[in-house]
């Protein structure tokens, strides 16, 4: 995925949309930005699983790093339709490919309206730069 | 010179009939202990514990003490923890034999002293907090904040009000305080600090409502920072019909200048071994005394020290207490020793204590920031938390390898990637007992590991015993017991 394509939320989740079987589709993962700042990852945990609805800004899971817990949250409304679960006994893939392999969630989009209050990739920048 | 063989694992240095003395020869007939006791009362073998000479043991700890670092030993600018110097007349205080040798199940008659002491101490705590009533039972400050939740949560339920779910915590909070509430039994939202370190109004005003419980906040703040509004947001609080918890980690900027109670608290814990000066570390023996405001007072953990015409008792007819916290009456040791360094102070000495602690880290702060930016500004109250983004980004320099190095050069390292809303934090906190020339010796030293090479600096500690363990294979593989090979 090229990350001058995603969309990114505050909270340093990336969506990539795409249409898949008629219904838009998103798929969630967590910026390089974010990788880099959680340093040494330990566990990652998925508190939604396929069929489970998500709402913008509801926790999905959990990433533990040696110096913090974070919440991961979804940035878009819908259904979960897949969930990363394999990542969990290869962690060093987020630091290798946060935007491609590293991807967390898919979601089968439900209310739009969510994405529009997403940053792209220059705001996103501007965003971390200034934190 | 350091010993290594020393600080084997004393099962390690264990040798089969070594011994620490000679037992003279028995006098009297001997019996086997299978003839004296019931069979199913004698063990099979004796227990697996290691067998030394009284040197090994000695020279075991004696070389294991010299690998630490300790506030007796090192200046120790761990932020948040309130590093101060443990005085050693509390040590000697603490060890009088009607404080050391009594036990927990004479008859109260037989216990006034320390139940005197004790009661003395929930009447001194009720004081400098402000509040009403005191229980000294959790044995650390997060118990204190899981059973002060406790509290609240049986009053909502002596009240009807089982709809008040929600606690309301700002992200600079200390993870204690999510724990304890989630622990409690409640809901946790958060609340959003400003770039300033202060709680953002809009933000905890849109999340106010008639289902909050308790707004958990610690003031001054983890970032060194005294919330001016803290009256305005208590105020609101308690208009919609919650209540404010203060998590009493700082208290040791603000003793005798201002008072919990006083700005809007109606509950707080206390960390003796912070503010009060016990000794710190070892996961234990520690303190979490509570308190409360009146209304609340029902339903404090039994039992509670009372003042009667005939002295001093231990009182269990509580019918709306939650109950016990802790066996016993809590590690009463650290509360001797807070008891020992609050009546050494008295009240102008403890106001001291806290102008002092916030002037030396006002000064550390203002020859500092020259070295790293400190975020939340110019001025602060017991502590600090400067910034090594910037460093990171020039020089690939993070605030762990500045930690690590700090080490090398005899002082602590600061308290490192905390409160987690500012970037590669360092939060520093020198506590009233460090002189002017230790600060300054801080400040040089700090300094000078920004001029150091990076990579030098990514390998540090170097003249420590360990210098960087795995920390992720401690967390995901943690060895937590020897096992014989």
């Amino acid at each position: 995925m090229n990350p001058q394509e995603l969309l990114y939320a505050e909270t340093h989740e990336w969506v990539a949309v795409a249409e898949e079987g008629g219904a838009k589709v998103a798929t969630v993962g967590i910026s390089d930005f974010a990788v880099e700042a959680l340093t040494d990852l330990v566990y990652i945990q998925f508190s939604k699983s396929g069929g489970d609805s998500v709402s913008a800004g509801d926790a999905f899971g959990e990433v533990e790093s040696v110096k913090a817990v974070s919440d991961l949250y979804s940035p878009v409304t819908g259904e979960v339709v897949a969930v990363h679960d394999k990542l969990a006994d290869k962690l060093e893939t987020l630091g290798d490919d946060p935007f491609g392999e590293g991807w967390m969630l898919k979601v089968k989009i439900a209310d739009e309206s969510s994405l529009g209050k997403l940053m792209d990739y220059d705001a996103y920048k501007k965003m971390c730069a200034e934190q | 010179m350091r010993n290594t063989l020393a600080t084997k694992l004393l099962f390690e240095l264990s040798q089969p009939g070594r011994r620490a003395g000679l037992m003279p020869a028995c006098d009297v007939p001997e019996r086997p202990a299978e003839e004296l006791l019931p069979g199913e009362c004698v063990a099979v073998k004796p227990p697996p514990l290691p067998e030394l000479a009284e040197p090994d043991v000695v020279r075991h700890y004696a070389n294991l003490s010299q690998q630490n670092m300790s506030v007796d030993t090192h200046t120790y600018p761990l932020g948040s923890c309130t590093m101060k110097y443990n005085p050693k007349r509390n040590e000697r205080f603490a060890a009088l034999p009607g404080m050391a040798n009594v036990h927990p199940y004479q008859p109260d008659e037989s216990l006034q002293g320390m139940l005197q002491l004790l009661y003395e101490m929930q009447e001194i705590l009720a004081e400098i907090g402000g509040l009403d009533a005191v229980s000294l039972q959790p044995a650390a400050g997060a118990q204190g904040e899981l059973t002060a939740l406790l509290v609240a949560a049986a009053y909502y339920r002596d009240t009807h009000q089982e709809s008040r779910r929600k606690v309301l915590i700002p992200d600079s909070a200390h993870g204690t305080n999510p724990a304890s509430a989630a622990m409690a039994g409640f809901d946790t939202v958060t609340v959003k600090s400003t770039p300033k370190g202060y709680v953002d109004m809009d933000d905890f005003r849109s999340k106010l409502d008639e289902t909050v419980a308790v707004f958990m906040i610690t003031n001054p703040n983890t970032l060194g920072m005294f919330d001016r509004e803290i009256k305005r947001i208590a105020d609101e609080v308690h208009e919609a019909g919650g209540m404010i918890y203060l998590d009493g980690a700082n208290m040791n900027a603000i003793l005798g200048v201002t008072r919990p109670g006083d700005f809007g608290a109606d509950m707080m814990h206390y960390n003796p071994h912070k503010t009060f000066s016990g000794p710190h570390g070892g996961g234990g023996p520690g303190a979490g005394p509570i308190a409360v405001r009146a209304k609340l007072e029902p339903y404090l953990p039994s039992p509670v020290v009372e003042k009667t015409p005939s002295g001093y008792r231990l009182a269990y007819d509580r019918p709306k207490s939650i109950g016990r916290v802790r066996s016993f009456f809590g590690n009463t040791g650290v509360l001797v020793r807070a008891y020992s360094y609050i009546c050494t102070h008295g009240p102008d000495g403890l106001k001291r204590v806290a102008e002092n602690a916030v002037l030396n880290a006002n000064y550390l702060l203002s020859r500092v920031k020259h070295i790293f930016p400190v975020p939340q500004g110019d001025r602060c109250m017991h502590e600090f938390v400067a910034s090594a983004g910037q460093l990171k980004a020039d020089k690939g320099i993070s605030a762990m390898d500045i930690g690590k190095r700090l080490l090398d050069h005899g002082f602590h390292a600061p308290t490192v990637y905390f409160p987690p809303i500012v970037k590669e934090a360092m939060m520093v906190e020198p506590t009233e007992t460090e002189s002017k020339a230790s600060l300054d010796a801080l400040t040089a030293t700090l300094f000078r590991i920004t001029e150091e090479d990076a990579e030098f600096l990514h390998d540090a500690p170097h003249t420590t015993s360990t210098s960087r363990p795995d920390e992720v294979a401690a967390a995901r593989t943690p060895v937590l017991s020897w096992k014989p090979e």
